[in-house]
Order: structure tokens, then sequence, then C-alpha cells
């Protein structure tokens, strides 16, 4: 054992480029949460993002085209959750099990020809002078552009759901949908766009895994991530900021988990692989401890009937 | 003869199976107080919504000052000076005054502004109100204010305001009705639905009557008396429940000392409560809604358990025990919600006459359903309280409110109860049905029942129960006898205005 052999900075630099699809799935999801819609097809769009955005990044050789078609991709697939739930009612619970299930069978269809590939590399940014800072320089000035879209994804989220008027309608929206019919807002308009965004950081999230941090494609590549984001939607009591939090704590042990498995510390594997979700869950849990609570109308089926 | 700020000619409107307006016209003068009284499913509802453009008419027209009117969308009718105060309260619990009060406008200024705007008006007509507040966290009062601010900084032409009293003391509706007076003197009219006969006498300049959709008449509240507009609105001789005098037996319930926490994060608990309940004794708890009627129903049910010797039946301890338990015993209720609490929507009839009559009538044997002994049991219930549905085998969801009622209240009514707890008996019930309820609330009274009635309805409580007690932030005042108890007394039994100052204007 030589735990001398961790560098602590690799260590923090890998933990953002760990946490980034869990980030980008739970942003998206957030936003769909607080419109007042429960969609649990995360995992099946990030996985067809993920092989949206590899494909096409191998056969144009862009990866930015890549991740657009990676977003495009996602919300494709979270346009058939909207058919589902918004237009025949089904039951939203039953219809995310569905989305999760096809995009997952769907995906490993289209990847076939695609398994051993190398996709095109993106390439760090690199910032002359700031990112040349020893050890705040490679930590947090040294790293792809989707790890900043992240974040000021999350920033932008934020910032729109606390301060503008279309957040406001939004959570307006998602917590009492028939008030906010009454008042003459289009809740099914409002909610199709909240999924659609949804869907689109899914599959961002998805392509981040296939692109950057693999970087190939298998089937099942993105391994539950999309189900990790959903519990971190609910721990992160649907607050933005929070939700960064616990995607880099799941992203920083994750990370940590694999370097003291490589240093070879003498505890049995299987409970350093489930330490990231231990702990991430535990440190959510007491922080979701305050009075926030649920978007009130969230998985509920809204028909302007009554 | 000036043109009417909103003239109605021949609006009809109808729905699969019912029509809700046929050939309705009336007018709304500029600076009158309208009434619209009708019972429940007269169609008012609907009439007033395809003013404010949430249904479209099938046919007929609106004039809005002499030209066509007829809005798409609510927004269209907000930015023509329609404004509406909603029957269930249209507001986002989560979210603060001036969020909720953003919501309802077109172009809301700046959070500041706008929080600057809504104290200037609230002090002016009367209803201060802290912008910053969640709206979880407010009485029933004070979200009402909301709304009606919401609705006066668009600057109203017509402000339409369904049954805006229901959820207020009799204090909060003077405040009410001096800010309405004062709208009226402004120039603003109102659209004041309602089926409570005395407020519309002391406010209202001019009276339109609904009945099944009809406009079946028109009146000058103040020169018409208000069993006269009572009999226009059901359009028969109404009858009032029958009650003799009575002689009350043996303590049959008796709480002491009773606190409880509320289960629910914006719910009320409750603190301290004492009352007895004899045997053919009817008690009447008031209160304005969310002063801890759930929580108290709860906990006679025992839905919420609590210490065993706060709650007393013949003396026996029970609050320890569980719903089950106590029917066994003869402690029976009827919760207020009827779709979802007392009735399982999408279950039949029969399955829900099971769901509470299985321990008392017998319909379960190690564990095997007798159906056909539910079957004869609910079909009992139907008979014998008039439901009007095809038969048992419908679903609870199926049945129009006022039926289902009759319903889940038959129920337990024939389940022969020692004691019956009921919540809102009649909440939505029309003037017929609601007598049936209360005459089958006394008659269970005379033979021996303990009665607890939770309810809103002053008057029902006047008209049915011996003592009177009213439930305040999860208090409940000393029971009263019922007779000579006047409204100002029962007003301050009920919490005045709520701390909530009296407008002076």
């Amino acid at each position: 054992m030589d735990l001398g052999e961790i560098n602590p900075v690799l260590l923090i630099a890998s933990l953002m480029v760990a946490a980034t699809p869990l980030l980008l799935a739970a942003i998206g999801e957030l936003v769909v949460e607080k419109a007042g819609v429960l969609n649990l097809g995360v995992e099946g769009m990030m996985i067809v993002g993920a092989i949206s955005g590899f494909a096409i990044s191998v056969e144009t050789g862009s990866p930015w085209l890549g991740f657009i078609a990676a977003a495009i991709g996602g919300a494709v697939l979270s346009l058939l959750f909207v058919l589902l739930t918004q237009f025949a009612l089904a039951n939203q619970v039953a219809s995310g099990l569905a989305l999760t299930l096809f995009g997952l069978g769907f995906s490993a269809l289209l990847g076939q020809g695609y398994v051993g590939v190398k996709p095109p590399s993106m390439g760090d940014i690199h910032i002359p002078l700031i990112s040349d800072i020893p050890v705040i320089g490679p930590i947090l000035f040294q790293h792809d552009p989707i790890l900043y879209v992240g974040i000021a994804l999350t920033a932008a989220v934020w910032v729109v759901l606390k301060y503008t008027r279309v957040g406001l309608i939004l959570r307006a929206v998602g917590e009492n949908h028939d008030a906010a019919h009454a008042l003459g807002y289009k809740v099914i308009k409002i909610r199709i766009l909240a999924i659609l965004f949804g869907g689109a950081c899914a599959g961002l999230g998805g392509a981040y895994i296939s692109l950057i941090r693999v970087p190939q494609w298998t089937e099942g590549m993105t391994a539950g991530v999309g189900w990790i984001a959903l519990a971190l939607v609910v721990f992160a009591s649907w607050k933005p900021w929070r939700a960064l939090l616990g995607a880099y704590l799941f992203g920083g042990i994750t990370v940590l988990q694999l370097n003291l498995q490589a240093a070879g510390v003498a505890i049995p594997v299987e409970y350093l692989a489930m330490s990231p979700y231990i702990i991430t869950i535990l440190v959510l849990v007491i922080l979701s401890a305050d009075k926030s609570s649920a978007p009130a109308s969230l998985g509920r089926i809204f028909h302007a009937s009554h | 003869m000036t043109t009417p700020l909103l003239s109605l000619q021949r609006l009809t409107k109808a729905y699969p199976g019912v029509v809700a307006n046929d050939q309705v016209s009336f007018d709304i003068g500029e600076g009158e107080v309208h009434a619209l009284l009708g019972e429940n499913g007269a169609g008012k509802s609907t009439l007033v919504k395809m003013i404010y453009g949430l249904v479209k008419p099938d046919s007929g027209t609106m004039l809005l000052r002499g030209q066509a009117f007829a809005p798409p969308e609510p927004r269209a009718a907000r930015a023509d000076g329609i404004a509406m105060v909603f029957q269930h309260f249209s507001l986002f619990d989560a979210l603060n005054v001036a969020e909720n009060i953003a919501l309802g406008m077109e172009n809301p200024p700046p959070m500041g502004d706008l929080a600057s705007r809504i104290r200037e008006v609230s002090e002016t007509y009367g209803l201060p109100l802290d912008p910053f507040r969640t709206v979880g966290d407010l009485s029933a009062g004070e979200r009402q204010r909301v709304e009606i601010i919401r609705c006066l900084l668009q600057d109203p032409k017509l402000l339409i305001m369904d049954e805006p009293t229901s959820v207020l003391t009799p204090q909060e509706v003077e405040i009410l009705f001096e800010t309405l007076n004062k709208l009226r003197s402004e120039g603003t009219s109102i659209l004041y639905i309602s089926h409570k006969l005395e407020e519309i006498r002391t406010l209202c300049d001019h009276a339109t009557i609904l009945r099944l959709g009809k406009n079946v008449g028109e009146c000058v509240p103040s020169e018409t008396s208000a069993r006269d507009m009572a009999e226009m609105m059901v359009g028969s001789t109404l009858q009032t429940p029958e009650r003799s005098g009575r002689e009350f037996g043996d303590v049959a319930l008796d709480v002491s000392g009773l606190s409880v926490p509320s289960p629910s994060e914006f719910g009320t608990a409750l603190k301290n409560v004492h009352m007895t309940v004899r045997k053919g004794e009817v008690l009447g708890v008031g209160g304005v809604a969310g002063n801890g009627q759930d929580e108290l129903l709860g906990v006679l049910s025992g839905e919420i358990q609590t210490t065993a010797d706060a709650i007393k039946f013949n003396g026996q301890p029970i609050g320890k025990l569980g719903p089950t338990a106590r029917r066994k015993l003869g402690v029976l209720t009827a919760p207020e919600e009827r779709l979802g609490h007392a009735a399982a929507p999408d279950m039949s009839l029969t399955e829900n006459a099971l769901l509470t009559g299985s321990v008392r009538e017998g319909l379960e044997n190690n564990g095997f359903l007798k159906w056909s002994e539910t079957k004869s049991f609910a079909e009992k219930i139907i008979s014998a309280f008039d439901v009007r549905t095809p038969g048992p085998e419908n679903a609870a969801r199926s049945l129009s409110g006022g039926n289902l009622q009759k319903f889940v209240i038959g129920r337990e009514v024939l389940q022969n109860p020692d004691v019956l707890v009921v919540n809102q008996p009649t909440w939505g019930v029309d003037a017929a049905a609601a007598a049936s309820i209360r005459q089958s609330i006394l008659d269970l009274a005379a033979k021996g029942t303990a009665v607890i009635c939770i309810s809103q309805d002053l008057d029902e409580l006047m008209e049915i129960s011996d003592s009177f007690a009213a439930l305040n932030e999860g208090r409940l005042s000393a029971p009263r006898t019922t007779t000579g108890l006047t409204v100002d007394e029962i007003g301050l039994m009920m919490g005045g205005a709520h701390g909530m100052e009296v407008a002076h204007v």
C-alpha cells in the first residue's frame, strides 16, 4: 500500500471530469421535476445521447457536432415521453421506466458498428496565464469545454429559476398545475419544453461519458449514472448548487476509491465500490433535512377539463 | 339608459349529458354589485368561467361597454379589465405573496417595486399583507387577500368573486365588505357569487338567480326577503329539519387535555382540547378551515393516535386504538374529503361500503369477504338516503358530490354508531340533500347517539347542534349551549378577525 502515489492535484482534476455526466443529467432532470414531471427515463436518454454523440462525432470527425447530436438525440427520445405522458396521459413512472428500457436496447442496436472505434478527441482548453498557475491551473483551468458548459448550465438554471419570470412560471406549473391553468398559463406547453430540455441535458451527459470520460462505446456504458442523477435531484432538494455539490462529491469519492484500490488499501474492493453511493446519499440526506420539499404537482397527470 | 358594463346575451354551454347554461342573459351596470345566486350545479361557475375566458360558450354573445367581447383565454379577459377571485384559491403554497401576485399579472414590475406596490394597495384597501411571506403559512382570510390584491393591482373594471366568504369569520366578512364597498364607490363593478342570502341582501344592488342553468328571475336583494330568494333558487318550498326537545344521557365521549402535532407540514396542531359529548347530544364545532378540523377528525377516528387517556369512550380509554378497533366499539367517523378520504374514488359503492362497514356489519368471515351481504348493505344505503346512482356496482367517482356525500354519511349512520363524528357533512351539497343529511343526523341523535359535527357553515351548526364550540389555531373554545348565542359571540369564539386589523379607510 502506498498512499503517496495518489496525486491530489490529479485527483481533484479528475473528480470534476467524473462528476460532469452526473451533473448534466441531474440539472436537466431538476428542471423537469420543477415543472412537475417525473421522468424516470434519464438513464435511457443518457445512453441514447452517448451513442448518437459517439456515432456523429466518429462520422464527422467533430466532437462538437457529436455533442449537438447527443443533445438532439436525448431530446428526441424524451419526445416519446412527452407523447405518452402529456398527450396520452399515461402514468409517468411506467412511461419513464419504459423509456429507460427502450433507450438501453435501442442504443445497443445503433452502436453495433461502433464497438472498439476510437472517437476524435475534443482537447482541453488551455487559457494562457491562468491555466499555468501551479495547483489551481491544472485543477480548474485545464479541462474540456463541456465541463465548463455543465457548470455554466448549473448557474444559468439557478438564475432562471430564482430570478426570472420564466422560472417563476415553471415553478408555478410544478407547484399547482390547476391554479396555473386557471391563471391562463399553458401547462402542457411549459412541461413539454422542460421535458425536452431535460432530454437534451441527459443526452449531453451521456455523450460526455462516451466521448470524453471513457472514451469509447460499449453497450450499457452509462452504468446507472442516470439513476444516481434522479436520486441526486431529490436529495439536493431541487436546488441546482446542491446538485453540483452532490455530483462533485459523488465524482470525488468515485475517483478516490479507484485510487485507493490502485494503491492497494486493505479494504475489500466491494466496500470501496459502494462507498460513493453511500456517502453521497448520506451527505445529501443530512443537507435535505430542511423544510424544502418536492414540487407539489410532481408526477401528477394534468388534464384541463377540471 | 346608459350602456351596461357587461351584457350577457343568450349564453349557452352544454357538456356531455348536461346543459350547464341555457340561454342566460343579464346585464351588469357600471359600479354595480351584482349577485349571481344559485344552488350547486345551477351553472354559476360555468357562467363566470365563460366571462373569464376559461370556457368558450357554445352560442350567445357578450358585450363589454357595447363592444363584442369573446376572450379566448384568461389573459385576454384580464387585459380587458376582468379579474377573478376563485372559490378554491388558485394560489401556490410554496411561493411567497409577491411571486403569487406576479404570476397573475401580464407585465409585472421588478420584485422590489411590486412588493412596495403590494404594500401600498393593501394599506389603501385595509387588507394589510406582507409580500414576502410564504403563502402556505397564511390563514384562509389572508390567502383571500392575496387573490383580491392580485386583482386590484390590475385596476379591474369588473371583479368576479366566487363564494368569497365561505372561508371567513364574520369579522373577516365585515372587512371584506368594507373593501368591496370602497371599490364600488370608485366605480368598479363586482359580480358576486354566493348562496348566502343574508350577505347578498346587505351587499348587492341587484341579483340574478340561476336554476338548472336557466335565468329564473332577477330581484333587488334589499327589497326581497331571504326566503323568497331561496325559494326562487330551489324552485320549491324549503324544508327545515325538525328537532324535538331531548334529554341527554350519560357522557359518551370524553376528550381531555388532548394535544397532537399535525401530520402535515401546513397543518395545525391541536392544543389542549377538552370536550364531552353526552348520549343524544349534537356538539357543533365551528371555526374557519385550517384551524385544526382535519386533525380533530383524525384524532377522533384513530388515524392519529395519542395517549390512551386523552380520549375516553363510555369511560374506556381509546386514545391508542386504531380506526378499526374504534369502529368495533361504536365510534364512527365521516371525514370531509369525499374523494380519497371518505371514499376510494375508483372502487365501487359496494367496495366502499365494505371498507368502513366490515366490522360492524359483519361483512367479513375469517378474512373472506361476504360480497352478497355487502351488496345488500350498499343497496340499503342507496335506498335509505336516496343516492342517485344506477346501482352499487358504480365507482364512487362517478357520483356527483352531493350523492356521494349522502352515501358516505348514510354508510356511517346505518351502522348505528354510539358516537358519530362528521366533518363538513353538507359541503358542496344542494339544499334539499343537505336538509335530508341534517335530518338523518338529528334522527340519529334522537335515538341516543352522541354526535360531533365539525362544519364551517354556521347556519348549519345553529340548526342542528345543542352546544357549540369553535376551533381557533388548534384550540377549542369551551362549549356553550346554542340557544341564545349571537353571531358576534360566535365570531369571537372563532378568533375574531384572526388578529388582523379591521379596515379603517
